[in-house]
């Protein structure tokens, strides 16, 4: 595998970036079209969640096996103020910023899986992962690749 | 400028051409609500059939284009919102809040039209 992919994340043009290098590397996986659009719109709310509230961070994307299941692991990192009830952050409708706070939850429904560690004072790291539904829609490689 | 505008008629249409940065959203609501008080335009269509991506961010930010437009005297009608980003949306939780919808630019246009003259 090519390795990960670290976008760092400071401003809204790196939001778009870092969605956009999602999707690049989701697709050649075999991700439906519908997929593409849950991941990124993933990346696009925990990229811009570091904008707003942590001034900057990284996102680094990679491809995740385990066994027969591939898939996409999204990891958004910040060293910002961190979150001070994740539990009431996880919930749809809470927002600091007088915003729709539909981010993390909305991101974790989109999602497989959705982890977040957040403390205050130190930072917030989420780690989300999203698999190919079957191996029925694996891409088709030539062999000894 | 990034997103178009195109003069039609009474109407305004703007089309958006790829992944849009937050700013080119605002400076799009800038932009359209200028030229409706220039043009006396009765109604906005914003194309969207170009984005892959409808998040918190651009969803709030259209909601508040179409009320600014609102105020201005001008509906806004949203068109070409494509299935997966409309899939992903409700994924996500978002609704447009009564901005109107329609499937392409020619729709927008009767929408918009019926709802002045019938
Ligand atoms: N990286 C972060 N650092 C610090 N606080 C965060 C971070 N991400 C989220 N939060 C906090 O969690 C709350 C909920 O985040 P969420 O993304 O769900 O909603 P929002 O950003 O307020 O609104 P929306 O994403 O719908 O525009 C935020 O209001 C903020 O207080
Ligand atoms: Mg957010």
């Amino acid at each position: 595998m090519a390795g990960e992919l670290r976008i760092s994340v400071r401003t809204d043009a790196d939001i778009v970036t870092a969605r956009q290098k999602g999707r690049v590397l989701a697709e050649p996986l075999g991700f439906r079209g519908s997929d593409l659009a849950l991941i990124a719109t993933a990346i696009s709310e925990v990229a811009r969640n570091i904008v707003v509230y942590a001034g900057c961070g990284e996102i680094i994307l990679d491809v995740v096996r385990d066994g027969e299941r591939e898939g996409i692991v999204v990891i958004a990192r910040d060293e910002g103020p961190g979150i001070a009830d994740v539990e009431k952050a996880m919930q749809d409708g809470y927002s600091t910023s007088k915003s729709l706070g539909l981010g993390l939850p909305g991101a974790k429904r989109m999602m497989d899986e959705f982890e977040i560690v957040s403390a205050v004072g130190k930072g917030t790291t989420i780690t989300m992962r999203k698999w190919r539904r079957s191996h029925e829609d694996r891409p088709y490689r030539p062999a000894g690749t | 400028m990034r997103v178009p505008i195109l003069k039609q008629g009474d109407y305004l249409i703007a089309s958006v051409q790829d992944s849009l940065a937050d700013a080119d959203l605002l400076q799009l609501s800038e932009n359209l609500l200028t030229q409706v008080g220039l043009f006396h335009s009765r109604g906005v269509i914003v194309d969207v059939t170009a984005l892959d991506v409808m998040d918190s961010f651009a969803c709030r930010a259209l909601r508040s284009l179409a009320s600014a437009i609102r105020f201005r005297g001008a509906e806004t009608v949203i068109v070409g919102i494509q299935p997966e980003v409309a899939f992903a949306m409700v994924q996500l939780g978002l609704d447009l809040a009564g901005i109107r919808t329609a499937l392409d630019v020619e729709e927008g246009l009767e929408l918009l039209g019926n709802g002045k003259d019938g």
